[in-house]
């Protein structure tokens, strides 16, 4: 599956499938920190990803 | 997963409070958060006038939008900075929502923009002062904001302050035994002395996850792109670690900054007693700026002692 990550702006290929806490996980990213998006839906960190989808994971932190 | 409340499919996990919700359980979560905050702190009546500083972040447009659902008077108020790109981006997402949602409810969007009133953009004012971009930003939108809630008689101002920014806030200040700024950490601060707005954080119970979430659920359009002048703060840095405790730890943000207003209300004995305490010390130390007439501690507020130094180092 195909990942959009941000900060800064770039996409990776994952195999799927896998649970969105996993995934996060394996990225290395902290899940308080991000949201998991597949398609243009948020999906709770039990979400199994599957292959084909579009997943976008958003960081939230803000400020300076 | 499914909804805590209503067992359909949830969208989202709120380990803190052991619970996951739908969109519209969730979205109703944040409402009732935010109302809950309201009240309690005693933040404005029905029939107040709010202004809003917006940013075009997540969380200020979040407010708005919240502000305006629950049916406040809320209008806002737009810094453009003049950062090249993501000014012109953040501008663009604040006019947007305020055309197809605040306006439509009969809000109004002021915009302040920093190369024209203070005749430069905030990195060239920044090198002109030598100062640090974050500080100079942090003088003038402190300053335009309060300006504009006192000369356009608004009843309170309201930033998008959630429980991220407080407790990372809240942790600068214990590592650097800051004691003297711990009482305006307050989601409510009073307008103490004549010239200052009243100041408050509806959304200090909601972290910063959650309002991302909502902005989402709730097609919110906002710049998702870090600031370019934030990078390697240390609010940033204080964050990121928090979360990390968060992530292993659910709730240790709201202990920590729930648990240190509860000590501050009870060690002052009333509920409005951090406030109360600092509105005393306002009066006995602000006076009038001699340039502008905003409060201040010296005979010259800080933003006009900026502006001075940097029209004497452009001449």
């Amino acid at each position: 599956m195909r990942i959009k990550l941000s900060h800064p702006e770039r996409s990776v290929e994952i195999k799927g499938p896998k649970k969105a806490r996993d995934l996060l996980r394996e990225l290395n990213l902290v899940v308080e920190a991000h949201l998991v998006i597949r398609g243009d839906e948020l999906v709770t960190e039990d979400e199994l990803l599957k292959d084909g989808d579009l997943v976008e994971i958003r960081p939230v932190i803000s400020g300076g | 997963m499914n909804c805590t409340k209503c067992k359909t499919k949830a969208v989202i996990d709120l380990p803190r409070h052991n619970a996951a919700f739908c969109r519209s359980c969730f979205t109703a979560y944040v409402h009732d958060q935010t109302a809950y905050a309201i009240k309690h702190d005693r933040m404005f009546g029905r029939d107040e006038r709010i202004l809003v500083a917006v940013s075009g972040g997540k969380d200020s447009l979040a407010l708005w939008n919240i502000l305006l659902t629950l049916g406040y008077k809320a209008d806002a108020l737009y810094v453009d900075l003049g950062i090249p790109v993501y000014s012109e981006k953040s501008r663009e997402k604040v006019e947007r929502f305020a055309d197809t949602v605040a306006r439509p409810r009969g809000a109004v969007l002021h915009i302040h923009t920093v190369q024209e009133e203070e005749g430069a953009g905030i990195k060239e004012l920044s090198d002109l002062v030598h100062r640090p971009t974050c500080s100079v930003c942090g003088t003038i939108k402190r300053y335009q904001f309060n300006r504009t809630a006192v000369e356009r008689q608004y009843d309170v101002m309201a930033t998008g302050h959630n429980l991220d920014d407080e407790a990372a806030r809240l942790l600068g200040n214990v590592l650097h035994w800051q004691e003297e700024y711990l009482d305006k950490q307050s989601p409510t601060l009073p307008a103490s002395v004549e010239g200052f707005a009243k100041k408050v954080k509806p959304l200090y119970r909601l972290a910063e996850r959650e309002l991302a979430a909502y902005a989402v659920l709730n097609r919110i359009d906002y710049i998702v792109e870090e600031c370019p002048m934030a990078k390697g703060s240390k609010v940033l840095l204080y964050k990121e670690v928090l979360n990390r405790l968060e992530t292993d730890s659910p709730g240790t943000k709201h202990r920590f900054y729930l648990g240190f207003l509860d000590k501050q209300t009870l060690r002052q004995g009333s509920g409005q007693a951090g406030a109360t305490s600092m509105a005393e010390k306002d009066r006995a130390s602000l006076h009038p700026c001699a340039t502008c007439g905003q409060p201040t501690t010296g005979d010259t507020c800080s933003y006009c002692k900026m502006m001075a130094r940097a029209s004497a180092a452009k001449s």
